[in-house]
Formats: C-alpha cells, sequence, structure tokens
C-alpha cells in the first residue's frame, strides 16, 4: 500500500463522510433560513416542468442503484439465485436508462439557468460552483457504466473490489487495496463523489435531505401556540438562572 | 365543543375610494425588500377586474382551495402522495408573469447623461432581470376599470354569470357598477395553505388564529401558493421561502390594529375577536350545498355572551379580558348580530376570516341618476330587486351565488340610510323602515354608529397578548436581559445603535412609546435599565 493510496481509499472517505456531516448538523444548526430549493420556477417553467421531474427522478433511480450496488454483497444476489449476466445486464442497463435521464435532465435544466436572464441572475457562485461539481460527477459515473459495462472494453464486475471497499470504509475497517485494485474510471467517479459530497452542505444540494416524508402522517391543519419552541425558535442560553 | 379565539376583520366596502393607501403602507411595513418586489400582501382591486394576480378566482385553473368529494373535503388539486410527486414541478404555480414583472427606473441617467439634443430618459429596468422592460401588467393595471372592454371581461365572476345571463345585461352592468375590494390573508378556519405544506411550516396559532409561514422550517415546495384559492402566499424568490400577510401580529399582539388598518383613510376596517367552536370546522365545511356553507360559518361563531360559550371559553384557556373583547367585538356585530357582513368566496370552502359589507353605493348612484330620490326605502329597496346583475355579481363574491344574503345585507344598509335621513333631517324617524329588514330602532341605530360614525375605540378591539405567554415569545431570548443581569442590554460600546439589538417585545413597545411622548428627554440607556417597571417616563 502506497501512501497515495491510504490518502485516496482511506484519509479522504473519513474526511468526506467527516465534513459531510458536521457540515449538515451545522448547516441546520445556524442555517435553518437558507435551507430551501430556492426554487426558480416562478421565473421560468417552461424546460423546468420537463427538465426538473427528469433530473430529480432520474437521481432518485441512480441513487437507488448505487445503494444496491454498493451496500449489497454479491454473496446475497447470488444466494437469490441472481446470477452474475442477469445482474450485470439489469444493473447497466436501468442505471444507463436512469442515468442518461439524470444527464439529460441536468443538461436541460443548466441551459435553462444560463440561457434565461432571470435565471440566470438569480444563480450565485456557489451554485455555479456546486453544479461543476454534480454534472462531472454525473458524466463520470455514466462514464463507469460505459467502461464497466462491456460496451467499451471489457465488463468489469466492480461488486468483486469497489463495492467490497465501500462497505470497509462503512465498517470502519477500509482495505483500501480493494479500490487501488479496480479501474481508473471507478476511481476517478469515486473521487468526484467525496468532493461534491464535501460540497454538499454548503451548497443548495441540503434541500435533498428535507424531502417531506413526514407530510403523510400529520394531519391538514397544523396549529401551534405562540408559545411554542417549534423548529427555528431560538431556546434562551445558557447562563445563571433566572432569579424571578 | 372547543373554543378558540380569532383575531377577524371586516371592510365596509361602501366606504371604499381605492386611494391604496392600505396596500402602500401595507408595502412599507412588509415587502419593501427584495424578492417580494411584486408582493402585495394587501392590494385593492376594482371589480368587475381580473384581480390580483391576473383571474386568480378561477379555480379550474388555479386549482386552489378546497373541493367535497365523497362527502369529504380534499384540497382541490389533489390529494398528499399527487402533491409529493409535484414538488419537482408545481403545475398550478402562477409565475411572475401573472402577478407582473417588478420594475424600477434608471433614474441615474437623467443627472449622468452627457449634454445632448436630447432630454435624457430614465427607462424602465426588470428588477428580475436587470434589463430594459416594457411594462405591460402591474398589480392594479385593470384600477378603475382602465383597459375596460379589454380587460373586464375576463373577470372570471363576470365570465361565470355570462354564462346565466346574456352579454346585453352584462354591458349594462358594466356601466352601472363599479367598486373596490381591498384583499388581504384571510386567515381561515380551514385554511388550504397550511394544508397543502409538505414541511409543516405554515402553522394556524392557537391564540389568536394568524396563519404564519415559519420562515425556518419552510423549505421552499411552494405548495402554500398555489393551494391558496385567494392566492395570498407570495413565494419570496430571493431567499426561496414562502412569505404572507401576518394581520400584523408584532402590532396586534400589544392592542394595536394592523397598518392596513390604521392608514386607512376611509376608516373602513374594523378588527375584533371572533370566539368559534373549532371542533365544529370540519363538518361545517362539508356542506352539501355550497350556498349553505355561509350559514355553517355563521353557526361556527359563538355568542360571547352567552354563559354557556364563556364557561366552555374559560376551560379552554381563554383569558377574561380576551373574552371581554369577544363580547365587544365590532367584527362579531357586524357578521352576526346586523348579519351585514359578508365573507368572500365561500365556496373555497376554507372559512376565510375577512368578511366584507357589500356596497351600496353604486346602487344608490346609478338610483339617483335616474332623477328618483336615491335615499328613500321604497326606492332603494325596489332599485335592489330590479338591479339583478350588481347584486348577482355580489353573491357570486360574497355567498356563492345567493342573491338571499346578499339583498338582505343591503336593504338593511338601506334602511339606515333612509332611516337616518329622517332623523338628520329633523323629521319623524319611521320605525317601520327598521321592522322591515327586522331590526328594532336602537339597533339599527348602534349599527349607524358602527358603521357612519365608526369611532377608532369601536373600530378595533384588540386585546393584547397576554404577558404571561409573551415571555416565552422567540424575541424575548435570554431572561437575563434585564436591568442587573448578566445579558443586560442597552447602549453599545460604539453609540445607540451598536450592541445587540433591543428585543421587539411588548415592554420595549411601551418603553419607547412613553419615552416617545414624554416632555422630559429620557436617555435610551435609562430606559433599557428599567423595562420591566418603566412608568411614566420616570427612572424611580
Amino acid at each position: 500500500m502506497t501512501s497515495r493510496e491510504i490518502l485516496l481509499w482511506v484519509a479522504l472517505p473519513y474526511f468526506t463522510i467527516a465534513t459531510f456531516t458536521t457540515g449538515l448538523w451545522w448547516r441546520y444548526r445556524y442555517d435553518k433560513f437558507g435551507w430551501t430549493t430556492r426554487s426558480s420556477q416562478v421565473y421560468e417553467v417552461n424546460i423546468l416542468r420537463v427538465a426538473s421531474p427528469l433530473f430529480h427522478l432520474g437521481m432518485l433511480a441512480v441513487v437507488g442503484g448505487h445503494v444496491l450496488g454498493l451496500l449489497i454483497p454479491e454473496t446475497w444476489t447470488h444466494a437469490l439465485g441472481i446470477s452474475e449476466g442477469t445482474y450485470h445486464l439489469v444493473a447497466v442497463s436501468l442505471g444507463a436508462l436512469s442515468g442518461l435521464g439524470t444527464l439529460l435532465g441536468i443538461s436541460l435544466l443548466v441551459y435553462r439557468r444560463r440561457m434565461t436572464q432571470s435565471v440566470f441572475v438569480a444563480t450565485t457562485k456557489n451554485d455555479k460552483l456546486m453544479y461543476v461539481f454534480l454534472l462531472s460527477t454525473i458524466v463520470l459515473g455514466l462514464a463507469t457504466t460505459l467502461v464497466g459495462s462491456g460496451i467499451v472494453g471489457d465488463a468489469y464486475n466492480y461488486r468483486e473490489t469497489v463495492s467490497p471497499w465501500f462497505r470497509s470504509i462503512l465498517l470502519f475497517n477500509p482495505k483500501p487495496e480493494l479500490m487501488a485494485a479496480s479501474l481508473p474510471s471507478f476511481q476517478i467517479h469515486a473521487v468526484a463523489g467525496m468532493l461534491l459530497f464535501m460540497l454538499w452542505p454548503f451548497t443548495r444540494l441540503v434541500h435533498a435531505f428535507s424531502a417531506p416524508i413526514m407530510y403523510f402522517f400529520r394531519p391538514y391543519i397544523v396549529y401551534r401556540s405562540r408559545g411554542d419552541h417549534a423548529s427555528g425558535s431560538r431556546k434562551p442560553r445558557r447562563g445563571w438562572n433566572s432569579f424571578t | 365543543m372547543k373554543v378558540m379565539a380569532q383575531v377577524a376583520m371586516v371592510m365596509n366596502l361602501d366606504k371604499c375610494i381605492g386611494c391604496h393607501t392600505c396596500s402602500v403602507t401595507c408595502k412599507q411595513a412588509w415587502t419593501n425588500r427584495s424578492g417580494v418586489e411584486y408582493a402585495w400582501f394587501n392590494n385593492v382591486e376594482t371589480r368587475p377586474g381580473q384581480g390580483y394576480p391576473r383571474t386568480y378566482e378561477d379555480q379550474e385553473k388555479w386549482q386552489g382551495g378546497w373541493v367535497l368529494k365523497n362527502g369529504k373535503v380534499r384540497l382541490r388539486s389533489g390529494g398528499r402522495l399527487k402533491r409529493l410527486l409535484q414538488i419537482f414541478s408545481n403545475p398550478n404555480l402562477p409565475g411572475l408573469k401573472d402577478y407582473y414583472e417588478p420594475w424600477t427606473y434608471d433614474y441615474d441617467t437623467l443627472i449622468s447623461a452627457p449634454l445632448g439634443d436630447h432630454t435624457p430618459v430614465a427607462r424602465p429596468k426588470s428588477l428580475i432581470t436587470g434589463k430594459n422592460m416594457k411594462i405591460e401588467w402591474s398589480s392594479n393595471w385593470d384600477d378603475d376599470l382602465a383597459g375596460g372592454p379589454e380587460l373586464a371581461p375576463k373577470d372570471p365572476i363576470l365570465v361565470k354569470i355570462k354564462d346565466q345571463v346574456s352579454d346585453r345585461v352584462k354591458l349594462e352592468f358594466e356601466q352601472a357598477f363599479m367598486f373596490y375590494l381591498p384583499r388581504i390573508c384571510e386567515h381561515c378556519l380551514n385554511p388550504s395553505c397550511v394544508a397543502a405544506c409538505p414541511s409543516g411550516a405554515m402553522y394556524k396559532r392557537s391564540e389568536d388564529g394568524i396563519v404564519l409561514v415559519d420562515q425556518d422550517a419552510c423549505r421552499g415546495w411552494r405548495m402554500c401558493v398555489s393551494n391558496c384559492p385567494y392566492k395570498k402566499v407570495y413565494f419570496n424568490h430571493n431567499t426561496g421561502k414562502a412569505e404572507k400577510c401576518t394581520m400584523c401580529y408584532p402590532r396586534i399582539e400589544v392592542g394595536l390594529p394592523t397598518v392596513c388598518s390604521e392608514t386607512c383613510v376611509g376608516r373602513l376596517r374594523y378588527l375584533g375577536i371572533i370566539l368559534y367552536d373549532v371542533d365544529a370546522v370540519s363538518a361545517a365545511v362539508s356542506q352539501e350545498n355550497e350556498q349553505d356553507l355561509l350559514e355553517a360559518q355563521l353557526d361556527l361563531m359563538l355568542d360571547p355572551s352567552d354563559p354557556e360559550v364563556i364557561a366552555a371559553a374559560i376551560r379552554d384557556g381563554i383569558p377574561a379580558d380576551w373574552l371581554e373583547a369577544a363580547a365587544k367585538s365590532p367584527v362579531y356585530k357586524l357578521i352576526k348580530k346586523y348579519r351585514v357582513a359578508l365573507p368572500l368566496h365561500p365556496e373555497y370552502r376554507t372559512m376565510p376570516m375577512v368578511w366584507y359589507v357589500p356596497p351600496l353605493s353604486p346602487i344608490v348612484d346609478s338610483l339617483r341618476e335616474t332623477g328618483n330620490d336615491a335615499e328613500d326605502s321604497k326606492n332603494l329597496f325596489g332599485a335592489l330587486n330590479s338591479l339583478r346583475i350588481p347584486v348577482e355579481y355580489l353573491a357570486e363574491l360574497f355567498t356563492a351565488g345567493d342573491t338571499e344574503p346578499v339583498l338582505r345585507s343591503l336593504k338593511t344598509l338601506a334602511a339606515m340610510r333612509s332611516y337616518m335621513r329622517d332623523v338628520n333631517l329633523g323629521q319623524d324617524p319611521k320605525p317601520e323602515i327598521p321592522a322591515s329588514v327586522g331590526m328594532s330602532e336602537e339597533t339599527l341605530y348602534e349599527m349607524y354608529r358602527l358603521l357612519a360614525i365608526a369611532k377608532y375605540e369601536d373600530r378595533y378591539v384588540i386585546p393584547k397578548a397576554h404577558a404571561e405567554s409573551a415571555q416565552n415569545l422567540e424575541e424575548m431570548g435570554c431572561s437575563l436581559d434585564v436591568a442587573g443581569g448578566p445579558g443586560q442590554f442597552g447602549q453599545g460600546p460604539f453609540g445607540e445603535s451598536s450592541g445587540r439589538p433591543i428585543p421587539v417585545a411588548i415592554e420595549t413597545f411601551h418603553g419607547l412609546k412613553d419615552r416617545q411622548t414624554s416632555e422630559v428627554l429620557i436617555p435610551l440607556s435609562a430606559m433599557t435599565m428599567n423595562l420591566k417597571s418603566w412608568s411614566n417616563g420616570s427612572n424611580d
């Protein structure tokens, strides 16, 4: 193991996890007001109507694919009687489909952001930086699908290298040699992904973590007392006990 | 029965001259920031007209409010799952163009243009794109029926009536009838914006019923904007959060009327408390027939003089001075005692709490133009019965198309006019006039005092928020911010405006008021030193 391998496949992942989690906590603690989708729908809707659902739903499928591919060990799917060939075919076809959908969606969104003056004016530097990392990670991810699928070059079974490495990080038993042995395209995509996750808490991407699941479980009409210290209200600072 | 208190408003449309003072002062107070340039928490629209945003009343198009389906109310725009599937692109969201594109003028050109043959011109610049723009619409483009024949027929209510009566009558109506409709958030008892909020950021305050958006919890999903049938929730495109009329709650909490009410030159707004039974709301909004919704909402409002209601209210924690205010509430009188006020679009099933006294003046005016004695009660009653179209129009606005309550309200107002004319001209008052609308002479006179004399203290009966609960207010922050405490605030190291901000709370408000009205000069530091015990400009 070279120090470069340790740096890239042990240090960097843990640094990413640390930045991502503390960053999210910090942002939620100190910037709830800035925690929003900052939707630009009021400016322009014709492109957004198609592009935004395409990108977001595509992205959800991509995330689902990553969970399946990275978290579920190969032995489990084998135990279910799914052969490597079948798995590969399904993963590559569905992955490519959702990946292409996501790419098309985000391309349209970036085009809209640049070409619609009102949306462009509302784009911050932070947004632009975020788009660079998000777009490159998506493109690199699609490239790995292409390379690993066997369409270009030989088919590659990332579930023997990348996936165990990913799980080894989460289990605090890092095995950098596995990742070091994988294809360069996977390595680049992984690094880009880690950089994106480090940036994540400090951009508008945080809205992904406010997916309103609780909406299904609450009553329609919300009553709140003036005195409630509900979300967002500042608690009194710590200090001496009040004398009253 | 669970009794809750609601701050409600009534506007007397007969007195509105369409001066927009309420809109302007509201804007100065609440929406003079970038991101909400286009938003008017209070706006005054000319009726007939398209309103703001354009044709917002066309719920087939905008899908706001509730509908009854299989005996149960549901949001018109669909169920919860459908709403969440639409968060990536809300199909019912008005675009900026439906409000208007806000702009400013390039004033700098006027002074910085080089010497030339032509007078320099300040061109309109879009506040959205920063580019030159052509001004094509605004929040009041059709003010005073401007663009009448072209724009007014697109009024969703006219379109609806047009389906019922012929074009001929419609034209006649446009010539005969125009009035102003000031609008704020309705602070509904069954708010569809709150129901549609995926984040649960919108809420109705249990103390006073004011509907607010928690700016820290809002995630910008925009569902409140599209699901409010009155389009009174706005999207701040800078902060990415929803904003709306707050009923000026910081003022209401200290017993002051809202900015729009305070500054209304026509003195046409009334503010007061309504007690209602919150347990009965869902049954009330589920009326089969839309025209029964008005009566159902009236039934929700409880009589503040009924001992049973008072006992229940005390049990449910409503403070004694609030009960007192509810008993004196001008809003309750206009809505339920005199039955002259009506809700705006009860058919949206949101149970709105800003009600309107319909305008009689346009009918009086058109009657006068025909050469008749326009204040004779017989003539007026006759005119009301013959001027079908204005009444039908008002009925579409206020009673889901039922003309009976509108006629009843207008007849009461007409009776008041002719009865009081006799009194004011020193003639014998005719008791048969109030009797013809089912009122005693005393009650009619009382109503006249409230509507025509409209004293400040009669118009606004607002109980203060309670100090014991005010301690919990966010602005109070640290309980050590008192004289001698470690968090004591006051003048910072660099003068009066430095250091920590003075909290916007009741004590500060009264302290500042005393300071402003005192004869002697009181240093701010003295005021903040002794906020809790401050009285009468003295520091002892």
